[in-house]
């Protein structure tokens, strides 16, 4: 080995060329055969598989890294997949995902609360009792009115903005109340809509039943917190604590190091294991950086998890397969034709779109069946109920090639059989977005659809293909995007984006402009069953209509390249959180 | 510099310019009009940033408030932000905002509390909800501690290899340094860092480039700096040895070093103190003037090496559109440019007794 | 370091001479070919007296104060273009050219010293000139600072510089341009150099400062007993300061002689060019002014036969002769030789004749 090396930097020293190979293969060495972890590295795939590791064993300092920090640590404020895993380490709610690999993670369990909710009949009210010895890191206990309280914080939007506001929109649809900031009610409890009787149970009284309500509960948005600790917009920068674990220090862009929080007890909280002594999380700008730090055993894992760089993952599949997990995240990527922009406001211009479009050309585009994922059919991603292999325009066959003869047809039953112009909107901050930009616009050019590429800045799309007026304007026939479930069911993935009343003149999801009665109607539906099971044979109605009308072209289910450091114990992947690992159950070995 | 009379000279043939040596009252005359021209000009390098980032969403059609509020933009949230950031108020009014905040402090009111920005109130980032000057005068020290070592590595060998190779110019040292410098010159930063890290860090495992302050570890903050110090001087290095090389020669080609030899001086003293100090007069120069920029942020060498400098927080907070902490970094790298500008310009007038401060 | 060794078959000074300079040949070896800047000069000076070295530029006159202060091999770095020379120069006794470099480092500054054309570039920018005095006296000096410092304000003040005492502590820029020669001056003069070389020493100053720096000169002269070596373009400066004169063309000399008879009675037509160029001030300026015509050779390719035959009027007088053979110096007077093909009777008719009265 030390050959190796040494003739290694001999090379090194003369040659770009060997530098560069040098780049990728630095790392040989440290992986494989390590013996200072404690563990062998459990094998490919393996966390997406069942538990790794399982072990009950505590101490130890679980170390996060990543190049992107949290959007806010303010539980109300989050938006970020990774941030919400994350949160369960300092907050708890009423209930939350169980702590069970796979698709079994999105069973909801009760947490603060002792029983999943008491549903009246009419499906209007829930009503929850609070276990005892529930408390935030000063000792207090946890009561109904500061669970009350840290959910009314999701109305004061013009102070604390950022996070999911689905609680305001089913509580509230009216917007009567204006938030805890603007109460006039000195315990500011205002809320009407959720009541408080005693300190241990707290109910909520739906304007109209909602399905997935519970589902919204679990989300951090509905974290408790005590009036007198709430630092508005300031509170992002130190949460106080409910959870397992207490804020040492947080530090905007640079990292955070969370301690034990020693009020919480064991007995309280079925779900956190809590192993880890100390939870630390390092926020480098360097991707390159990061990969080669997890490779090298730094750190234990990337808290953004949005998958590998190109170098990072060529090295780690290479020589470290066994600590590589190849997980599936509920994310669809795929192109959008808003129907307000000519010609694919006709159904037969958007099929031959898709009919052109060379799905296995876009995969390769996306990174390929590992980094990329797998050809998508449709519009539902395989974590939600009412997926299914629909597939009308046939991506699945022929090894996902395209279909110019029908592409030429429906061209042809469009009025424009030699083709037409069109404009391709992409993101410019996401490399594998361009790259399937370009290999669609290859695909079209073969049918005489010719689509120019138009980048835009990723960190604006929301008010440049989230504002129909601009879409219009700028004639994107064509918008390419991803998106991923809020919560696991329909309504968390599809409602945004096909339910015709969620079109809105900035920060719109509905980008094809898809106002269909019939599936709003089924949406109101779907939302109102409270058994998931019929509620999903809905959603699945749903998703073959939006199918049929060939207003989106899905080109992969995404799967990620993630790294598992052989440190680590309890590791698995959990629907719920869009196919992370489920942080707040790791542990690490010594 | 002491105040001299010119004697007066013969029949008026001695011209014995007045200012050359400058009284202490003429220097202090000129440092404030120097000064008052710096604040100007940060003055302008402020309406300007203000004006460019009030336009951009202008003229792109976005809006900086939809950055904040998440996937589900509720329009109270949209309201809440623009007046947070002051996005409504007109360029003047903000900038003027701004100046008032910089001398008097400022109070941010978040809707529920006020939050007091005492001065120099570099203004408030939403983004982090944190006051701008506290986050620039944490990320000062590293960028401090980034630019000094590696300036003073990249003086010492830059300086010596271009000397050097001067003296032995045309030689197998001159021409092996002088392709080394090319390299230098030419690689960036994220290549020449990336290769050190690949083989001090990761193949060899010998140096942890994980950054501590210096009062918090000594060891640790000179063990993370050496690899972005060397990476960081070995491209400046490679100019200074170029310009050092250029400058020499030049210099030993003058009337007045033939006149040193012709004395009788040895070689050893016509080179290190006559050529040399000749040498050192455009180094300084450039040295003031890079120093002053590298202030501003080694951003390619912070974000490589992940250092929290200025450099590594301006590429951040453009990726976070994060107008007030660009702003904030703009006028601090702004202001050690114009201020390095000024050292230099006074130093000049040290070391070249031909220059006069006017 | 290495220098090309001169041919010496058997070295011996001259006797009774300060300076001799033996067939010297200063040639630059560069990629368009050898430039032979000076090819065969001898000359010989005594203490006390001065030698003018008149000729255009490029003519190899300042290449040979070079040579005579060692400068051509001093301070040569790398592969830097090594001057090869050859031939003899005996300074009091002790032959320059084959002597140890750092030998002949000791004498300058001391035996022989210089004054340089433009003193502006010639001093150091940075270095008051007080300083550049004393280091120039402490080098070939074991004394203090003070005490060189007390002889360099001595020397200011004896070269006419004013309150010399503060002027001391000023920087060249400081100084009006013959303020600064006198500053070089005080220099050269400061450990009493027993030869002084003063290249183009008023070229760069106004007319009414030229004939302060040359009577400045030659009071000093008289004064320390030096022999000095004025090098100048201007017949007008040596006219009345040197003994002897010897005119130089493409690297050798042409003609020399006592400064009287070279004036009176030039013998060669390069000479006769170069008085003809010569304004005189007790003249009215006329177009009878006869410059030499032509630019000076090329020194890689010198014209052969008499170098001067491109530019001389009278070439075809003598005929091919003079493409083909080098004239030699010939006697033409007491002490006066000139290398002309033109017969010798021819030269002083036409002198006569044609170019005196025009004069």
């Amino acid at each position: 080995m030390t050959s190796t090396r040494s003739s290694r930097r001999a090379l090194a020293a003369g040659t770009a060329v060997v530098i560069a190979a040098l780049l990728s293969t630095s790392a040989c060495g440290g992986g494989d055969d390590e013996s200072d972890g404690g563990n062998r590295p459990a094998g490919f795939n393996a966390a997406t598989k069942g538990v790794v590791n399982t072990s009950t064993a505590k101490g130890g300092t679980l170390k996060f890294i990543g190049s992107q920090d949290f959007d806010s640590l303010d539980p109300q404020r989050m938006y970020y997949g990774f941030a919400w895993d994350f949160s369960r380490f300092y907050t708890r709610q009423l209930i939350t995902y169980d702590n069970k690999p796979g698709a079994k993670s999105t069973s909801l369990v009760p947490d603060l609360a002792t029983a999943k909710a008491e549903i009246s009949s009419d499906g209007r009210t829930y009503t929850y009792r609070l276990r005892d010895g529930i408390t935030f890191e000063d000792g207090s206990p946890i009561t109904a009115q500061d669970i009350k309280y840290g959910i009314e914080r999701i109305w004061a939007q013009d102070v604390i903005s950022g996070g999911p506001t689905y609680l305001k929109q089913i509580l509230d649809p009216k917007g009567e109340y204006k938030g805890p900031y603007k109460d006039k009610d000195p315990k500011k409890l205002g809320l009407k809509s959720i009541e408080t009787p005693d300190a241990k149970t707290i109910i909520f009284k739906l304007p109209k039943p909602n399905g997935d309500f519970e589902q919204i509960l679990a989300l951090p948005s509905s974290s408790p917190l005590k009036p007198d600790r709430d630092k508005a917009a300031k509170y992002a920068l130190k949460p106080f604590s409910s959870g397992p674990y207490k804020f040492e220090s947080y530090s905007p862009n640079k990292g955070a190091v969370l301690v034990r929080n020693d009020k919480w007890s064991k007995s309280s909280d079925p779900i956190r294991a809590a192993l880890p002594d100390k939870v630390t999380v390092t926020i480098n700008s360097n991707a390159d950086d990061v990969d080669k730090r997890l490779i090298k055993g730094d750190y234990d894992l990337d808290i953004n998890a949005t998958g590998m760089t190109q170098s990072g993952r060529t090295t780690a599949l290479k020589q470290h397969k066994a600590n590589v997990d190849n997980g599936t995240t509920s994310f669809i990527r795929y192109a959008v034709f808003p129907e307000k922009v000519k010609p694919m406001d006709n159904v037969h211009c958007r099929k031959a779109v898709i009919y052109a479009a060379d799905k296995k050309a876009l995969q390769t585009a996306r990174g390929g069946p590992l980094a990329g994922g797998d050809i998508a059919a449709n519009m539902l991603p395989k974590s939600i109920k009412g997926a299914d292999d629909y597939d009308p325009y046939g991506a699945l066959q022929n090894g996902g090639a395209a279909n110019t003869a029908k592409a030429e047809e429906e061209l042809k039953a469009c009025g424009k059989p030699g083709g037409f112009s069109t404009v391709i909107s992409v993101r410019n901050n996401k490399p594998a977005e361009v790259a399937t930009a370009e290999a669609l616009q290859e695909c079209l050019g073969k049918v005489g659809i010719k689509a120019d590429v138009d980048q835009i800045d990723g960190a604006q799309s929301s008010s440049i293909t989230g504002s129909p007026s601009v879409v219009r304007k700028k004639g994107y026939g064509i918008i390419i995007t991803g998106w991923g479930p809020d919560f696991p069911t329909g309504q968390g993935f599809s409602q945004p984006l096909v339910d015709g009343r969620f079109i809105a003149q900035s920060g719109n999801y509905n980008n094809s402009e898809l106002n269909d009665p019939a599936i709003n109607k089924l949406f109101d539906d779907a939302i109102a069953e409270t058994d998931p099971v019929k509620a999903g044979e809905i959603y699945k109605q749903i998703n073959h209509k939006v199918s049929d009308r060939a207003d989106y072209l899905p080109f992969v289910y995404e799967k990620t390249i993630t790294w598992r450091s052989s440190r680590l114990t309890n590791v698995y992947t959990a629907d719920s959180y869009n196919g992370r690992y489920d942080y707040v159950s790791l542990g690490v070995a010594k | 510099m002491a105040a001299r009379g010119g004697p007066p000279g013969g029949a008026g043939r001695l011209r014995h310019p007045p200012g050359a040596t400058a009284r202490p009252s003429t220097v202090l005359a000129y440092l404030i009009r120097r000064l008052t021209a710096v604040v100007v000009m940060l003055l302008i390098v402020t309406l300007a940033t203000f004006a460019i980032f009030f336009m951009i969403p202008k003229l792109t059609g976005t809006d900086p408030a939809l950055l904040f509020v998440g996937k589900q933009a509720d329009p109270a949230a949209i309201e809440g932000i623009r007046e947070k950031m002051g996005l409504s108020d007109p360029v003047l009014v903000q900038f003027w905002k701004f100046v008032e905040g910089l001398v008097a402090g400022r109070d941010y009111a978040n809707g529920v509390d006020v939050t007091h920005c005492p001065a120099p109130c570099f203004g408030y980032s939403f983004r982090n909800e944190q006051e701008v000057w506290p986050v620039l005068t944490s990320r000062l020290p590293v960028t401090l501690s980034l630019a000094a070592g590696a300036c003073l590595l990249w003086v010492i060998g830059g300086v010596a290899a271009g000397v050097v190779s001067a003296l032995k110019r045309g030689s197998v040292w001159d021409r092996s340094a002088m392709s080394v410098a090319l390299a230098g010159v030419s690689l960036p930063i994220y290549f020449t860092g990336l290769v050190s890290l690949a083989i001090f860090s990761y193949a060899l495992d010998l140096i942890n480039v994980d950054y501590e302050p210096l009062t918090q570890n000594p060891g640790k903050w000179f063990e993370s700096l050496i690899l972005p110090w060397i990476t960081l001087a070995f491209l400046y290095a490679a100019m200074y040895a170029r310009l050092t090389r250029a400058t020499m020669l030049e210099i030993l080609g003058e009337d007045y070093i033939r006149t040193a030899r012709a004395k009788g001086l040895g070689e050893g003293v016509v080179i290190g103190k006559h050529a040399m100090r000749s040498t050192m007069t455009p180094i300084l120069t450039i040295l003031g003037l890079d120093l002053g920029a590298l202030l501003g942020g080694a951003v390619l060498t912070e974000t490589t090496f992940n250092l929290p400098g200025l450099g590594q927080g301006a590429v951040r907070a453009i990726s976070d559109k994060d107008l007030p902490i660009i702003l904030g970094v703009t006028l601090i790298a702004a202001f050690f440019i114009v201020i390095a500008n000024l050292v230099v310009d006074l130093l000049y007038a040290v070391i070249d007794p031909r220059v006069r401060l006017s | 370091m290495t220098i090309n060794q001169p041919e010496l078959v058997a070295p011996r000074a001259p006797a009774g001479q300060f300076l001799a300079v033996r067939d010297l040949r200063v040639h630059f070896p560069t990629d368009d070919g050898l430039v032979k800047s000076v090819d065969g000069l001898s000359f010989t000076l005594d203490k006390g007296r001065t030698l003018g070295i008149v000729g255009e530029s490029g003519s190899g006159k300042s290449v040979t104060s070079l040579a005579v202060m060692g400068l051509h091999t001093a301070g040569l770095h790398g592969n830097q273009v090594r001057a090869r020379l050859s031939g003899e120069i005996w300074l009091d006794g002790k032959e320059l050219l084959g002597s140890d470099p750092d030998e002949v480092r000791r004498l300058r500054g001391r035996e022989m010293a210089m004054i340089f054309q433009d003193p502006l570039s010639a001093l150091h920018p940075y270095f008051t000139i007080g300083h550049q005095i004393v280091e120039a006296y402490r080098v070939h000096n074991e004394v203090t600072r003070q005490a060189a410092r007390k002889r360099a304000v001595e020397l200011l003040d004896r070269v006419g510089i004013p309150q010399p005492d503060k002027r001391a502590k000023d920087y060249p820029h400081q100084f009006s341009g013959g303020m600064r020669q006198r500053v070089m001056i005080a220099m050269a003069l400061v450990n009493n150099p027993e030869l002084l070389i003063a290249d183009e020493p008023t070229t760069a100053l106004d007319v009414t400062v030229q004939a302060q720096i040359l009577d400045l000169i030659r009071d000093l002269q008289k004064e320390f007993g030096s022999a000095v070596i004025i090098i100048t373009h201007d017949l007008g400066v040596v006219a009345e300061l040197a003994d002897d004169i010897l005119v130089m063309y493409a690297g050798r000399c042409v003609e020399k002689g006592p400064a009287e008879q070279v004036f009176t009675t030039p013998r060669h037509p390069y000479t006769w060019g170069l008085l003809g160029s010569m304004p005189r001030l007790d003249r009215e300026r006329s177009d009878r002014l006869i410059p030499v015509k032509g630019s000076p050779p090329s020194l890689i390719n010198v014209p052969s036969g008499c170098a001067f035959h491109p530019r001389c009027p009278y070439g075809e007088r003598v005929g091919a002769v003079t493409r083909t053979e080098v004239p030699v110096l010939r006697e033409v007077g007491p002490r006066h030789e000139a290398a002309c093909h033109m017969a010798a009777e021819e030269r002083s008719r036409v002198w006569t004749e044609e170019i005196a009265p025009k004069l």
